[in-house]
């Protein structure tokens, strides 16, 4: 018990190290996210798109 | 060679691979960041100096690293943009330009709470600091370049030279704790005589530059095919390949 209070007051530290992380991962995940959202409007964009040249086609 | 060449500028070619590559890439991410992360934040033993305050190094080395890395694909992809036409070019361009101001934010704000408790400070006009800031600056201009100009051909070439022009700023990151004297410390791993790093602490941080690496990958592989499927949703072949 005393060693996980020990990690996470990192040293002292703690104020300092854990924004850091936490900071760092929150960007990095929000950036991947925004990547597979961009994809899935750009999907559904693009099958909108092909369904309505089918339409017209037929 | 030519052919290899023609192959990897053919879109329905560039996003199929990526869609077969990046979820490879995504999960070997994933499984050496929770590794480096492990190992830097649990194994790897406290710095004699800076007790637990260096283990902020695991996630500012590499996004210093790989903000600088990003800025010269971008720069190089834009050079090929403009010189030889490449759609594709210009896409993974446009793709690494958040992702590159992402890693560029990260190595600023974790730098800054580093600074705090080791420097005194939360930041500094230095050299590294500096030009470091102003590459944020040059993805934000990037970006915002090409929503303010609504020709999309217009905006994607004059982007494409300001990311070119802003690729001067690289060596000055570089070689910022070289040529000034500035509080940043000098290199100390990429130096030539042997890496002055335990390898306790050495390795976690190896880990997390090439989790990294690979996140960059993976995110620039989804975004270059959203960037393919905005461009060529009039193509047939994307009719084709949503069918089935």
């Amino acid at each position: 018990m005393e060693s996980i209070a020990q990690f996470f007051s990192m040293g002292g530290y703690a104020l300092y190290v854990w924004p850091a992380f936490f900071i760092t991962f929150l960007v990095l995940i929000g950036n991947v996210w925004f990547g597979a959202r961009e994809h899935r409007i750009a999907l559904r964009d693009a099958k909108r798109r092909a369904v309505q040249v089918k339409s017209s086609q037929e | 060679m030519f052919k290899w060449i023609h192959r990897f500028g053919s879109p329905p070619f560039v996003y199929r691979l990526s869609g077969r590559i990046a979820p490879v890439l995504g999960v070997l991410c994933l499984i050496l960041m929770l590794t480096g992360l492990y190992l830097g934040l649990v194994v790897a033993p406290a710095d004699y100096e800076q007790g637990d305050s260096y283990r902020i190094i695991f996630v500012h080395v590499p996004a210093a690293w790989m903000s600088m890395f990003v800025y010269v694909v971008m720069a190089v992809s834009s050079a090929i943009f403009l010189i030889w036409k490449m759609k594709l070019a210009d896409i993974v361009a446009q793709a690494s330009a958040p992702i590159g101001a992402s890693f560029t934010f990260i190595a600023l704000m974790s730098g800054s709470l580093w600074g705090k408790p080791m420097w005194g400070t939360w930041w500094v006009w230095d050299a590294r600091l500096t030009s470091e800031l102003l590459l944020l600056f040059l993805y934000l201009g990037y970006i915002a370049l090409r929503n303010a100009i609504e020709h999309p051909q217009l905006a994607a070439r004059t982007a494409a030279i300001l990311a070119v022009v802003g690729v001067v700023n690289i060596p000055i990151i570089h070689f910022s704790v070289d040529w000034w004297n500035t509080l940043h410390q000098p290199a100390t791993i990429t130096k030539f005589d042997k890496p002055s790093m335990h390898p306790s602490m050495l390795k976690p941080l190896l880990i997390m530059v090439v989790a990294f690496q690979l996140l960059y990958f993976y995110n620039l592989l989804v975004r270059v095919r959203s960037g393919i499927l905005q461009r060529e949703k009039r193509a047939a072949w994307v009719a084709k390949e949503l069918e089935n």
